[in-house]
Parts: structure tokens; sequence; C-alpha cells
């Protein structure tokens, strides 16, 4: 990764309610730099529905269209409709919801805009559970997570959806994970998402340091220590789904640390933490083999 | 231009002529070949307009509200369990105050799986805040899309317009096809003051706490009760231009009847060919068809009703537990004004047909019964 000059254009202000080290504040902060004053929001119920800020405030000088928890995309996709018929082609329309509203309630009208291929720009940023009604599990929560649905007693014994497969059988045109520690890489891919014309469809690691149960200053690190012990690995995928990269340059790190740092870990033993590390280099071994018989097969793309 | 159409394609004829922008829809029997003819039009340019064409009618009025919110006349049609699935959604286009129109045509809701009419969906949809307008022709149906939209951007609040399965919906008519052209004299562009727009930044529907939220809800009862002029004003511009106006309600032979029978929807035909009949054999008796139901038209109908000796309204919905949509209120509109006894009958449901016979059978009754016992009769219940 290439260091960078951090963009000084700043369209959110400080005034925004989000707790300290919050991922998602961060990420929407990376994001709006690149993507400049030209741009429309949609924010379903989420965090970000009350980061916002309250009546008559906001904490980002944009239009934001905030709409209820399961219709982020189509409402993205109706509001990019409603401005082209204005007249108005220019505008980048960005849905920008939580795990929940992406992996849960959300996917059937985020898969309804991804077949439509609507030109939109979605980010997920994934916290990895319910954070704004107070850390319930969703299908984006690790396997092995406390929250308040799947209690230390009888915490999540299932595994992360693969959401990134599943919007990658949609044939889009451009699909990326970011991390928040990684700010240069998740801007870069957040301006090549606006170059694209369909539905792109970015989804972002960003720590929840109140919802993890983890000290706020942590959460910088704990999203660099995501990406270098291979948890929450950094990809593209472009060629409406038939182009993988993996980004591998770095100095691999323990899985184990990452999660030791996170309350809602502390409850694993020595053996399920060892499983959980199989199950991490398995899918990295994985991903990393699928990237390889992408590039393999000649002719595949056009 | 006159032609034969059926009363879902005259709901489309008033779309294509209103020039909609955006439309999004979900297919659902009856209502399905109104969304089929717009993507006819749509296809082959007759209409400027982007069809989204969603996975489902939540979508379907998500895409509306940002359709609508980003300064674009929006249009969908449903049915039964498609309206009730938007219900989240039916309430955002208010809050929002967003001049969507929806037409949705009255169909049972399952289980028992059915596709025939009663008017339980719209009417379990009454307190979501959407204007409210029942049809009785093809010709009215499609008017009403012009005069919907027109309603809607003037009180930015969405309106719903209404219309029986099959016995409107499939049912052949002879319409006067209005134009582009011609509604452009009545309806005008589009052009919100407040929408999303990069210029003019603003945050919309962010948490607003209970400092606001009392003040926006107050707004919405009071667009709602200008609503009542806001109508009757539009119907008579759309009359100046077509020759055609609807009003709030239509009584038929109202003045000097004893009994009078309110009714709403195709009925609203059978029932006046009842009341020829009765006439004939010198009963006093006349008809009231509320056309408008939300707003209500609380002067409207008591100007009417208040002067007969009896009143019976036809319900083809029931709320369980309480009685008939209608009959409630009906008698909210009559509630410490007069003592004229107001009776309840529910038939016609899931799609069983209201004959100039039950018609006829419910008036004997109103008129029989002088000091009725049940004030909600079903009628035509087989035991
Ligand atoms: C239909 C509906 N169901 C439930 C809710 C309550 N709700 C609001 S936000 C939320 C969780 C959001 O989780 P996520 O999308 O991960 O965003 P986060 O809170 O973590 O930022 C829930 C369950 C709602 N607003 N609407
Ligand atoms: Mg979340």
């Amino acid at each position: 990764m290439k260091p960078a000059v951090m963009p000084l254009e700043e369209l959110m202000g400080s005034g925004h309610l989000a707790c300290q080290g919050c991922g998602a504040t961060q990420a929407m902060r990376f994001a709006l730099k690149v993507l400049g004053p030209e741009t429309a929001l949609v924010i379903p119920a989420c965090c970000w529905a009350v980061i916002d800020g309250t009546f008559p405030h906001s904490a980002v000088n944009l239009p934001i269209y905030h709409t209820a928890f399961e219709t982020a995309a189509v409402v993205a996709s109706g509001l990019k409709a409603g401005l082209e018929m204005r007249g108005d082609t220019e505008t980048t329309v960005m849905a920008w919801a939580g795990d929940g509203g992406t992996f849960d309630i959300g996917l059937q009208a985020l898969s309804g805009a991804a077949e439509r291929n609507d030109d939109i720009i979605y980010v997920c940023y994934d916290n990895e559970a319910y954070m704004n009604t107070g850390i319930q599990r969703s299908s984006s929560t690790p396997v092995g997570a406390w929250t308040t649905t799947t209690p230390v007693t009888n915490y999540k014994r299932e595994p992360k959806k693969n959401m990134i497969d599943i919007m990658a059988a949609h044939s889009i045109p451009y699909i990326a994970t970011a991390s928040t520690a990684y700010p240069h890489d998740f801007m870069a891919k957040v301006k090549k998402a606006k170059s694209i014309r369909g539905t792109k469809y970015i989804q972002i690691f960003a720590p929840c340091p109140t919802g993890w149960k983890m000290a706020p200053e942590l959460s910088v690190k704990s999203a660099r220590d995501a990406v270098t012990s291979k948890v929450y690995p950094l990809l593209e995928i472009t060629e409406h789904g038939q182009k993988l990269k993996v980004w591998k340059d770095f100095e691999p790190t323990s899985v184990r640390d990452y999660m030791k740092v996170q309350g809602r870990f502390r409850h694993l033993k020595d053996e399920e933490f060892d499983q959980i590390e199989k199950d991490v280099e398995m899918k990295w071994q994985r991903l990393v083999a699928k990237e390889k018989m992408l590039a393999s097969i000649p002719g595949l793309i056009e | 231009m006159k032609k034969v159409i059926m009363g879902n394609h005259s709901v489309s004829h008033g779309v294509m002529a209103s020039e909609v922008k955006v439309i999004s829809a979900y297919p659902i029997t009856p209502q399905t070949h109104i969304v089929e003819l717009l993507s006819e039009m749509c296809g082959n340019g007759d209409i400027d307009a982007k069809f989204i064409k969603v996975e489902s009618e939540h979508s379907a009025m998500a895409a509306c509200v940002g359709a609508s919110a980003a300064g674009s006349r929006a249009f969908t049609a449903t049915s039964s369990q498609g309206l009730l699935l938007m219900h989240e959604m039916l309430h955002w286009a208010v809050g929002a105050r967003l001049p969507i129109v929806l037409a949705n045509v009255n169909r049972a809701v399952g289980p028992p799986w059915s596709i025939w009419t009663d008017q339980n969906d719209s009417l379990s949809q009454r307190d979501v805040g959407w204007l409210q307008i029942y049809c009785e022709s093809n010709q009215e149906t499609q008017d009403t899309i012009p005069q919907a939209f027109k309603i809607a951007e003037e009180l930015q609040m969405p309106v719903m317009i209404v219309l029986d399965a099959f016995f409107l919906s499939h049912t052949y008519e002879i319409v006067d096809i209005i134009t582009k052209e011609e509604v452009r004299k009545f309806l005008p562009e589009y052009k919100p003051e407040i929408k999303i727009d990069t210029k003019d930044p603003h945050s919309f529907g962010n948490l607003g706490g209970p400092d606001v939220y009392m003040e926006l809800r107050y707004m919405i009862q009071e667009a709602m009760e200008k609503g009542i002029d806001v109508i009757k004003r539009v119907d008579k511009e759309f009359e100046e231009v077509f020759g055609r106006g609807y009003g709030l309600i239509q009584p038929y032979r109202c003045d000097d009847a004893e009994t009078i029978l309110v009714t709403s929807g195709t009925v609203s035909s059978t029932t006046r060919a009842v009341i020829d009949q009765m006439r004939d054999e010198g009963i006093k008796i006349g008809s009231l068809k509320i056309r408008v139901f939300r707003p209500f038209p609380f002067e409207e109908v008591f100007e009417v009703l208040s002067k007969a000796k009896k009143v019976a309204v036809i319900d083809r919905n029931i709320s369980f537990g309480n009685g008939g949509i209608f009959y409630q209120e009906i008698k909210s509109a009559l509630y410490g004004r007069t003592d004229i006894p107001i009776v309840g009958y529910i038939a016609g449901l899931g799609g069983r047909d209201i004959t100039p016979s039950v018609i006829r059978e419910i008036a004997d009754k109103a008129i029989g019964d002088d000091k009725p016992e049940r004030y909600i009769n079903w009628i035509g219940v087989k035991k």
C-alpha cells in the first residue's frame, strides 16, 4: 500500500453523537473526503441514524435521507432514478448501512438493487452486531462472540455469513473489503467505486469499542490486527465477479492476540481459540486459492 | 378519444397522462395489468419514466420514497398482501410528506388465499395518514389519478386511489382517455421546494425528539383537514378542463329520502339501480356514495344524512371485534348531532357478489326494522 496524503476536504463536522473510538464514524469521514460535495447519502436505522445528530442539526454537510431499516439499497435506487429524471446525473448516491441492515434485514432489497445493477455505492460498515439497539447478534457476528442475545453461556456458535460471496454471486462490477486502520486503501476503493457505473459494494471493518467491550484507544489497532491476522482479508472483486485480488503484503499476526483484547471473546477457552485460528487459516487458504484459480482461467475476461 | 378499456388500464392511462417520472411496482393479482401496461408505455416511449422493477412491494414503496424525495413524481400500484407488506413504508411516505400516488386494487386478505374483492386491505391502512379515494367506474378511476397527484403535491401528502378487484379492475367500460397535453392544463409540473439536492444539503428524517415530533404530527392532521377543500377545488378545476367532476361524496335521490343506503366502490352503481326500482314502488329511499374516505368528509356526510330517518351502511369489510369500518365512520360523523338510527350491514366479503337482490334485502331490513336489535348485521352468511 502506497503512503498517500490525507485529503483536507472535510464534509463531516465534529459535533456528531458517536461513542469514543467509533469505527463507523471514522469510516464515514474517510469516505466523504474522496466522494466530495456532489454526494447524497441514504442511511437506514443503525448507529449512523443517531450519529448524524438530532433535528435540526446534522454532522454531515451533505443531503442525507434517513430511511427504514431494510430499505437503504432500494431507497438509494429510487433516489438515483428520481435525481436522473430531474436532470441531475452527477450526484453520487451512497447507501450507508450497518451489518444488520446489510447481512440481515436489508439483504433482500440489496440483492434486488445489485441484480438490477442500479448505479449506487453501497457501503456496509461492519461492526459485527446490532449496536444501535444495544449489541445483539447479527449474521455478521463472528463465531465465539458474546452479544446480549448470545450470552457467554450460549455464545455465538455459527460462523459469520460470507456476505462478500453473496454479493459476488450478483456479478456486480465492483466489490471490496476495507478496514478503518487502512484509510488510504479505503479511500482509493471508494474513489474507484465512484468512477464505475452500476452497483458497487464496499464492506469496511469498523470496530465498535462499546459493543466489543474494548478500550476506545484500541479501535484502530484492532482494525489493523483483524487484517494482519487474516480474520478480515482486504480484497477487491472486479470484472463482475471474475477477478479477485487479495492483499497479502503484511507481516502475519496472531488471531488470538487480535481477539484477546476484546471483551466479547473473553469467555473463550484455549481449545476454542485453537479451532477459530484453524478456521481463519482454512478460509484464508481457500480465498488465496480462489484468487489463483480465477487468475488461471485464460480468456475469462473479455 | 373514447376507448373500451379495463379498469386496471384506466389507471395506467391516468398515470401516463400525469407524466409520472418514476414507477416502481411488484406484480400481484388483480393489479398486475396496471404495471404491465405501464412497462409497455415506458418501453415504447409513451411515457418518459424510469421503471424500477423491485423484488417486493416493501421495496416498491421504498423506491417511490427515494424518487419522490429526489423531487420526481412517483407512482406504484398494488393489492392486498402487497399493500400490507408496504405498511411500514406507507407510514414513511406520510412522515416524510411525500406526494406519492398509489393505486390499490381491493382484494381480500388471506388465509384462505383469495384474489377476490373486499376492502380490508386498504381500510386496514386507514390510520397511516394516506388520503384514500374509492372509485366506482373506469372513467372515474382514470380521472382520479391526475387529481390525486394535484392534491398530493399541494398538500405534500401521499394519496391512495382504490378500486374493486374484478368488478372494476377487470371490467371493460368506455373511457374518454385523457392525454398529457390536456392534463398539463390542469396539473402543473412537480417542483417541490424541498428535495434532495447537493446544492442545498439537508438531513431528512433524522432523530426528532419529543420537542418536535408532536408538531410534525399536528401538521399532518392539518394537511388532512385542509384536504377537504383542496379536493373539492381540484375536482372543480378538473371539471373545468374535462367536463367531469366527482365530489367528495355522491348523494343519489336523497332530497326527500327517509332511508339512505351508504355505499362505496362498485356497490354504489348497483345500489342506484335498486334505489330507482324502489322509488318506482313509491318508497322514499336514496343512497350516498363515499368517494373520499380520508380525509373523512364529516360535514358533507352530515349534511346529507341528517335529513333522513334511517341510515343503513353497507360494508364490504370488517373490523373484527367492532364492525363495518364505514359504519363506524358514519356513526362518528353523526354522533351527538342527531339520533337517527344507523345500522351496519356486512356483505360481499372475499368477492361474494353484492347483487341487486342483496341490496334490496338490506334496504327492506333497514326500512322494516324500527328498533334494530343488532347494529352489525351479516348478510347472506350460510348457516
Ligand atoms: C423493521 C425494524 N426492526 C428493528 C428495528 C430496530 N433497530 C434499529 S437499528 C437496529 C440494529 C442495527 O444494526 P446494524 O445494522 O448492524 O447497525 P449498527 O447499529 O451496528 O450501527 C435495530 C435492530 C428497526 N428500526 N426497524
Ligand atoms: Mg452493526
